[in-house]
């Protein structure tokens, strides 16, 4: 707590702000539906003028939406939004931004192949109090001349929030705004945003970060599935209200682990993949290993460098630093193909990414072990008939619609995703996020499939964002935040509320409670 | 100040080509004079509007692929318009045909916003449909042109206190596209719609954001091709006389020339002088390999491969800028 104004403790930081004020936006009720998906059911959210308020929620708690139907991004089904008592309705992120409500997204918002001088004219934000912000921010070598898309990510960032600021902004919308800034950065950008609250002027700060909640924000609103569950004021130990909002009742009902957890180090030789202090986009040093026959959870917040992670052990991406070793031995993977051969195969989450959506299953199926590199001649059909009708076989799929893969259900399309690789004879299966937007049977299929082939050897890398699938499938999740791996949780005591708290950054609550 | 000198970099290079291939033409054939020069400038006329359409939608993210279509439609309405007509009914003519090229660009755009349906597929049906249209408002070659408008064209132009010698070199089918391109792309340029035009061009979701109204923009753009290919099909008019209803060899030429120009088919990128001055160059090829006598389908060999090798030659040039 630099600013002086504002001394010592959290508590006083909560209570320098008169409750009686109007608010300066109030939204209530506010729904959105993407057809038959409720992407928002009830949320409602006030800000005082003035005040610093923190907008939380776990993974597709509606965070996003509520922040793009504020900006004017997206029409509200339903709810009702006033400005100053006034009820008004955005129909565009221009309308929103004239009424004073400006946000800062985030993903960089400039316009790539345009200058930072033609940004600034598009948006018609002034230039020298935009220059004078970005000084601020403490970028001090920035020529207006630039191109957007040479300017590295984070100062594109600052940029961002500079030209918002610049709009002299009532209320400001900062979505993630930290999560991609070197540190010496975050800490300016909470300084001005402590700056903007001392003038008057509100901000809403989306952040998974408790350190920056606690140093900056006055209150909290806490979203569950699209409904408004609590707002808090900020104070010491406000944190683990916080989660337990963000959780519901799903604190109260931890479940056991559904399967048996393969018992540690039962296989003997090096394990199937490991990783050292890899660095790789927001991932700054990450290690871990994961050992033949096993599942291994990935659990992250999203924006943590999952993705970068998985793409990196897939070949899509080059790390900047680090190693990765299979069966003992380094790789340097230029190319996926080169990862396939290493036996790395990615199951994307989105179905589309992995497969044919035209052709059909067999040939789906068929595409890595049918077409290897560096062969030439006619395809050996037989046999591969027969490896794909084993493969379909074993996975139980539906191949009614055998023309196009783009028929089948979500769920069966990410079996022959997975068909395909154990036709393959590839031993490592990356999975991100496998089991996104599939029906709950089939979920439980793949769950049990993969840990069939776990317990004939093959090694599983889990990405989930629905944190109950750990203790479905997993041996243990490896918790990432900040670049980092923060924690490794064994099952047993890897529950919702464990991992929660985990991806959060925080200490496991044994260690807290008293 | 690096990309900017980067964009202008691309339009200096095709600057020395122009000059090496105008040095070319002079030793191939001595004789070639401000006359060859200027029918070559009429000849360019029509192919640098349709670059010009062709270009600011490109800009924009888009494609037209009826480009040459439009310019046939305008070309026999104003063909059509001034058959008989008396002198000064051209004063009205021209406006009308300019109006009623950017409606049919509007048009295109308008489809793409609403339908939602891709910009290739709904510029490839209005190419259709204004090809019949044409047809059916002339189905032969025909009609006519003012006097005075065709003179617009013909000729140089007599500057004072220039020699005659300079003077001779500087056709007026030159300066009536040096007009006619400035008087719509400067201002643009410099205003909200141009920025806007570029920004959708190089990222929907960021011009979105930045308040854009990207449906808006898109018509605006198409609207800004039609307008040229308008240009294009009146200047095609007058330097026939008549009004031809099928369309010519615009549209792939207008492609290729935007992509020799530097402008990025994935849009957001480039300008209008670079595209100009390739067609120019394109051109200028032609005439030095027929004058030379090359079997014209070898000559159509040679233009792509020149396509491919300063397409490649510039995005190496550039990564080799990006790396130092």
């Amino acid at each position: 707590m630099a600013c002086p104004s504002a001394p010592g403790t959290l508590e006083t930081t909560g209570a320098k702000k008169p409750v009686t004020t109007n608010p300066i936006l109030d939204a209530t009720g506010v729904a959105k539906n993407y057809g038959a998906v409720a992407a928002l059911r009830n949320a409602s959210l006030s800000v005082l003028p003035g005040e610093v308020h923190a907008l939380m929620g776990a993974n597709g708690a509606g965070k996003s939406t509520l922040v793009k139907i504020l900006t004017g991004a997206v029409r509200p089904s339903g709810g009702r939004i006033q400005i100053r008592g006034e009820t008004r309705e955005f129909s565009s992120p221009g309308a929103a931004r004239r009424a004073g409500l400006v946000p800062v997204y985030q993903e960089p918002s400039l316009i790539p192949d345009l200058d930072i001088a033609s940004n600034l004219r598009l948006t018609r934000t002034p230039v020298e109090p935009f220059a004078q912000w970005v000084r601020e921010l403490g970028v001090n070598d920035l020529s207006l001349g630039a191109t957007a898309r040479d300017v590295p990510l984070a100062i594109q960032r600052v940029l961002d929030l500079a030209r918002a600021l610049a709009a002299e902004p009532h209320v400001l919308l900062l979505d993630e705004m930290t999560a991609a800034l070197p540190a010496d950065l975050a800490e300016r950008v909470v300084d001005v945003v402590r700056r903007q609250s001392a003038a008057g002027r509100s901000v809403i700060f989306i952040s998974h970060r408790f350190v920056e909640i606690a140093a900056m924000c006055d209150r909290a609103t806490v979203l569950r599935d699209g409904e408004t569950v609590g707002v808090l004021k900020i104070e010491t130990g406000v944190e683990e209200r916080i989660v337990e909002l963000m959780l519901g009742a799903k604190i109260e009902k931890a479940r056991g682990v559904t399967h048996g957890a393969r018992s540690t180090a039962t296989v003997a030789g090096p394990p199937r993949v490991a990783v050292r202090n890899l660095a790789v986009g927001k991932l700054q040093d990450v290690s871990f290993e994961l050992a033949n026959g096993e599942v291994a959870g990935v659990v992250a917040l999203e924006g943590q460098g999952q993705d970068e992670l998985f793409e990196a052990l897939a070949g899509a991406r080059k790390p900047s630093a680090g190693t990765i070793e299979v069966d003992g031995a380094a790789v340097r993977f230029a190319h996926p193909a080169d990862a396939i051969r290493a036996g790395l195969a990615l199951v994307p989450g989105d179905r589309s990414e992995a497969l044919l959506m035209h052709r059909s299953v067999r040939e789906n199926i068929a595409l890595p072990f049918s077409a290897p590199f560096r062969r030439w001649g006619p395809i050996a059909l037989r046999k591969e008939r027969a490896t794909v009708t084993a493969a379909i076989e074993r996975l139980q799929i539906d191949t009614r619609a055998q023309r196009e893969v783009q028929r089948l259900s979500g769920g069966n399309q990410q079996k022959v995703t997975i068909a395909r690789w154990i036709a393959a004879e590839t031993r490592t299966i990356l999975c991100f996020d496998p089991t996104r937007g599939i029906d709950v049977r089939t979920k439980r299929e793949i769950y049990r499939l993969l840990r069939e082939l776990a317990g004939q050897g093959f090694s599983v890398l889990y990405y989930t964002s629905e944190l109950d699938e750990v203790q479905h499938v997993c041996d243990r999740a490896i918790v990432i935040f900040g670049g980092r791996v923060v924690d490794v949780l064994p099952v047993e005591i890897a529950d919702e509320a464990a991992l929660t708290r985990a991806a959060y950054g925080l200490p496991r609550q044994s260690e807290v409670a008293p | 100040m690096i990309p900017l000198i980067r964009r202008n970099a691309w339009v200096a290079g095709l600057c020395v080509l122009f000059i090496l291939l105008a040095i070319t033409t002079k030793l191939i054939q001595p004789d070639y004079g401000a006359g060859d020069f200027g029918s070559l400038m009429r000849a360019v006329l029509p192919y640098a509007f349709a670059v010009a359409a062709q270009t600011v939608v490109v800009i924009a993210g888009g494609i037209d692929l009826s480009v040459a279509a439009m310019m046939a439609v305008t070309s026999v309405t104003a063909a059509a318009m001034m058959n008989g007509a008396s002198e000064s009914h051209a004063l009205f003519v021209v406006p009308f045909v300019l109006a009623l090229g950017l409606c049919l660009g509007a048009l295109n755009g308008f489809l793409i916003v609403w339908t939602r349906v891709p910009d290739i597929v709904v510029t490839l049906s209005t190419l259709f449909v204004f090809q019949g249209v044409a047809l059916l408002i002339l189905d032969a070659p025909g009609g006519g042109a003012a006097e005075w408008l065709k003179g617009l064209v013909v000729g140089t132009v007599p500057i004072p206190f220039l020699p005659e010698g300079v003077t001779a070199w500087i056709p007026k089918a030159l300066v009536v596209l040096v007009i006619c391109l400035a008087v719509v792309w400067i201002p643009l340029r410099r205003s909200q719609l141009g920025l806007s035009i570029y920004a959708i061009g190089s990222s929907e979701l960021a011009a979105f954001r930045s308040g854009v109204s990207v449906a808006r923009t898109k018509i605006a753009a198409y609207a800004i091709g039609g307008l040229f290919a308008a240009m294009g099909g009146l200047s095609l008019t007058l330097s026939t006389g008549i009004g031809a209803p099928i369309p010519g060899p615009y549209l792939l030429a207008s492609v290729a020339a935007v992509v020799l120009g530097g402008v990025a088919l994935g849009g957001g990128k480039g300008g209008l002088l670079g595209p100009i001055i390739a067609v120019i160059v394109l051109r200028l090829v032609r005439t030095d390999l027929t004058l030379l006598a090359v079997d014209p389908n070898a000559t159509t060999i040679i233009e792509g491969l020149i396509m491919v090798i300063v397409v490649m030659l510039g995005a190496f040039l550039a990564m080799r800028g990006r790396n130092r």
